[in-house]
C-alpha cells in the first residue's frame, strides 16, 4: 500500500485515514448509513421496497451503540493488552446519566403527577429529589455525567490497579467485580435510581418526542456521527507515538518500564479513554432502547462485549464494528427464531472464532488481512500438526 | 566492613574501594536480599568507574539476574547501598526513573517489541519525553530519524529497517535490543547474557560492538560463555552465592583456587 503520508506530507489525520483502508470503508459506510436510514425511513412512502421501517433504524441504532462499546474494549484489550471484563459497567453509567435526564423531562406528566420526583421515587415516599439528582434537568449537564461518571470511574479504578501492577487474569476478575458490585448497587432502591425496575416510561429528549420517527432518526445519525468520531480519535491515539508504546505495552510491558516509559500512566490514559467511549455509547443507547436498569451491569453482558472484538478482529478497531454487529445481529435472529439456541450458539461461535479465525472476521478478509495471513486450511493444519507434534512428545 | 568481602586477586593496579567511591558510576554496597528464606544475595559489594566495561560471571544461583534487578528498580534489597554516579540512590526509585537517569538494561532472553518495525522499535527507545501527552502529541523530528539511522549501522540492521521485529533472528533481536538501549543514551549499559544463543560469528560480533559501546560510557556485561568474557577483555568479577568470589583480569580469576573449585567442583 502507497504511503500517502510520505507521498503528499498530510496533516497527521488525513494521512492516517488514506492509510486505514478499514477505517475509510467504515467511515464510509457510516456516512451512507447516516443518509439513506433516515431517507429511507421518512421520505420513502411506506408502500415502496426502500422503506425502511422504524423498528429497524431502532434495531440499527442499538447495534451502533453496541459497535461502539465494542470499539471502546478493543481499544484496550487490543492495543494495550487490558482484558476488561467489566466494560458494561461504564456503559450503564452512561446510560443511568442519560436516563436521569429523561426522567426529569417527564416533569409532571408522570403516573403521579409530581413535578419534580421520578415516579419510583413518589412510590418510595421520597419527599425531596436526591442531590445527586441535581443538574440533570439540563440536556448539557447529564451528558457531561455520561462522559465524567464513567471517566471517574475508570480513572480511580484504573489508578488503583495499574500502580499495584495488577495485571493478566487477575485485572480481568477485579473489572468483573467492580461490575457485579455495581449491579448490586443499583437493585437496591436505597441507592435512587429506580431498583430493580431502573428508569423508564421516558417521554421526550430536548422536547423532541422519543416515539416520533424523527426523533428515532436522528438518534440514529447522532450513533452514526459518535461512531465515526469515536473511531477517528481511537485511530489517532493507536497512530501516534502512544499508541505504539501501547502497544509496546501489550508486547513486553517490562521491557517498556525499564526503557523509561510509567506503564501505569499510560494504561489509565487509554483505560480512561475507552471508559468514556463506552459512556458515550450507553448515553446513545437508552433513548434509543426507552430503558435502562441493572442489569446492563451484569457480567454476562460485559463478557459478551469481548465475544464481539475477538469475532470481528481483535486490534483493529473497525473489526470490533462488525464483529458487534454481526453477533447482535445472530443475537436478534437467534432469540427470535428459536430463544433457547442463542447461548449454544454464542459458545460454538466463540469457540470456532478462537480455533479457526484468531484474527477475527476481519483477518479471513484479504483485503484487510495481515500481509502475513494465512488461509484457514493451512492454519488448521498446522495447528493439528502441531498438536500431533506435542502428543507425541509426550508419549 | 562489606568492603572485606571483596578479594582482591591479582590486578595490584586496582584502586582500593574506599578511595575510588568519589569517581565510581555505581556502586553497590552491603547488598543483601532474600526471597522466602533463600538468600539471593549476601552482602554483595562492588564498583563499577566511569567507561569501564566489567564482565560479571558466576555459576547458576549466583544471584547475577538478581543483583541486575536491585541496580534497576524491580528489585528492592533488604539492605545496602545501590549508589548511580556516588551519590543518586537506586534503592528508592522505580524502574521506569532509573532508566531515564541513564541505566539500561538489556534482558536475558531478547526482549523487542515483536509487533513493531526495527525502526519504531529504536523510535520508542530514543531518549526524550516520556510522558503520555508528549507521546500522543509527538511527531517524528529530523534530528531524532538521523539518531534512529546512525544507531541501526551500529547495530548492524540497516537493511531490516522496515522489518518486524519478530521476523528478525535471534541474534539480530539481541543486537535490536542492545541498539534500543543505545537509543536511550545510558551512562551505564547492563547486559545480562548477550550471546546466549548466537552462533559463533555473531558471538564475535557482539563482543566487537560491546567494546565499541564501552568507549563511551560504562558497561556491565553477566555471562557465562568464557570465550566471550576473554573476547571482551576487561575486568572480571566472579559471583556465588550472592557475593563477590574473586575480581580482576580473567587469567588471574581463573587460577583463582575457589572459582576452579565453584566451577568445576561440582
Amino acid at each position: 500500500m502507497t504511503d500517502y503520508r510520505q507521498k503528499y506530507k498530510m496533516t497527521p489525520v488525513v494521512g492516517w485515514l488514506l492509510n486505514d483502508r478499514g477505517g475509510m470503508t467504515l467511515l464510509a459506510i457510516l456516512i451512507a448509513a447516516a443518509i439513506l436510514v433516515p431517507v429511507g425511513n421518512l421520505l420513502v412512502p411506506e408502500s415502496s421496497a426502500f422503506h425502511v421501517p422504524t423498528w429497524m433504524v431502532s434495531l440499527l441504532g442499538k447495534y451502533l451503540c453496541y459497535a461502539l462499546l465494542a470499539l471502546s474494549v478493543d481499544l484496550i484489550w487490543g492495543f494495550c493488552g487490558i482484558l476488561s471484563l467489566g466494560h458494561g459497567a461504564f456503559f450503564a453509567l452512561g446510560g443511568y446519566a442519560m436516563g436521569m435526564y429523561l426522567m426529569r423531562q417527564i416533569g409532571d406528566r408522570g403516573v403521579y403527577g409530581d413535578p419534580i420526583l421520578p415516579d419510583f421515587m413518589v412510590f418510595l415516599n421520597w419527599k425531596e429529589l436526591p442531590w445527586y439528582w441535581y443538574g440533570f434537568d439540563m440536556f448539557w449537564f447529564a451528558i457531561v455525567m455520561a462522559m465524567f461518571v464513567p471517566g471517574l470511574l475508570a480513572f480511580v479504578f484504573g489508578f488503583l490497579a495499574f500502580r499495584s501492577r495488577v495485571t493478566g487474569v487477575y485485572l480481568s476478575i477485579i473489572t468483573q467485580a467492580m461490575t457485579y458490585a455495581l449491579l448490586l448497587a443499583f437493585f437496591r432502591n436505597d441507592m435512587g435510581f429506580g431498583g430493580n425496575n431502573g428508569l423508564t416510561d421516558f417521554k421526550d429528549l430536548l422536547g423532541f418526542s422519543l416515539q416520533s420517527d424523527g426523533t428515532r432518526a436522528g438518534l440514529f445519525v447522532a450513533s452514526c456521527v459518535f461512531l465515526g468520531l469515536c473511531y477517528i480519535v481511537a485511530r489517532g491515539i493507536t497512530q501516534s507515538r502512544l499508541g505504539k508504546v501501547l502497544i509496546a505495552i501489550r508486547d513486553a510491558e517490562s521491557r517498556v518500564r525499564f526503557t523509561g516509559y510509567r506503564v501505569e500512566y499510560y494504561k489509565l490514559f487509554v483505560f480512561t479513554v475507552s471508559a468514556v467511549m463506552a459512556g458515550i455509547a450507553g448515553a446513545l443507547y437508552v433513548p434509543q432502547v426507552g430503558i435502562i436498569n441493572p442489569g446492563e451491569f451484569a457480567p454476562a453482558l460485559s463478557i459478551e462485549i469481548v465475544i464481539w472484538v475477538a469475532v470481528g478482529g481483535r486490534g483493529t478497531l473497525y473489526g470490533a464494528v462488525l464483529g458487534a454487529f454481526i453477533v447482535n445481529y445472530a443475537k436478534t435472529f437467534f432469540t427470535g427464531v428459536m430463544p433457547d439456541f442463542w447461548l449454544f450458539f454464542l459458545g460454538g461461535l466463540f469457540i470456532a472464532v478462537t480455533l479457526f479465525l484468531p484474527k477475527g472476521v476481519i483477518g479471513a478478509v484479504p483485503a484487510f488481512g495481515a500481509a502475513d495471513r494465512q488461509s484457514l486450511f493451512t492454519t488448521w493444519r498446522k495447528r493439528v500438526a502441531e498438536r500431533r507434534a506435542n502428543e507425541g512428545g509426550k508419549a | 566492613m562489606s568492603e572485606a568481602a571483596v578479594i582482591e586477586t591479582g590486578a595490584s593496579d586496582e584502586p582500593q574501594v574506599k578511595s575510588a567511591r568519589a569517581e565510581t558510576i555505581l556502586y553497590v554496597d552491603g547488598v543483601s536480599v532474600t526471597f522466602d528464606g533463600f538468600r539471593a544475595l549476601n552482602n554483595l559489594s562492588f564498583y563499577v568507574e566511569p567507561g569501564e566495561l566489567r564482565a560479571i560471571i558466576g555459576p547458576n544461583g549466583a544471584g547475577k539476574t538478581t543483583m541486575m534487578d536491585i541496580i534497576t528498580g524491580k528489585t528492592r534489597p533488604d539492605t545496602g547501598d545501590v549508589l548511580f554516579k556516588s551519590e543518586i540512590d537506586l534503592t528508592k526509585m522505580d524502574e521506569a526513573e532509573i532508566a531515564n537517569l541513564g541505566i539500561g538494561r538489556k534482558f536475558q532472553k531478547p526482549t523487542v517489541f515483536e509487533s513493531h518495525t526495527v525502526f519504531d522499535n529504536l523510535l520508542l527507545a530514543c531518549s526524550g519525553g516520556r510522558g503520555v501527552f508528549q507521546a500522543l502529541f509527538h511527531r517524528l523530528s529530523d534530528a531524532e530519524k538521523i539518531r534512529i539511522e546512525k544507531t541501526l549501522i551500529t547495530i548492524m540492521l540497516e537493511d531490516k529497517r522496515d522489518e518486524m521485529a519478530a521476523n528478525l533472528s535471534h541474534g539480530q533481536k539481541q543486537w535490536l535490543e542492545i541498539g534500543m538501549l543505545l537509543m536511550q543514551e545510558p551512562e551505564l549499559l547492563l547486559v545480562d547474557e548477550p550471546v546466549a544463543g548466537m552462533t559463533d560469528s555473531e558471538t564475535e560480533e557482539t563482543a566487537k560492538l560491546l567494546r565499541s559501546i564501552a568507549k563511551d560510557r560504562s558497561v556491565v556485561v553477566v555471562e557465562h560463555d568464557m570465550e566471550f568474557v576473554r573476547d571482551l577483555d576487561c575486568k572480571v568479577t566472579v559471583l556465588h552465592e550472592g557475593s563477590v568470589l574473586a575480581e580482576g583480569r580473567l587469567d588471574h580469576v581463573q587460577k583463582d583456587p575457589r572459582v576452579i573449585e565453584v566451577y568445576l567442583g561440582r
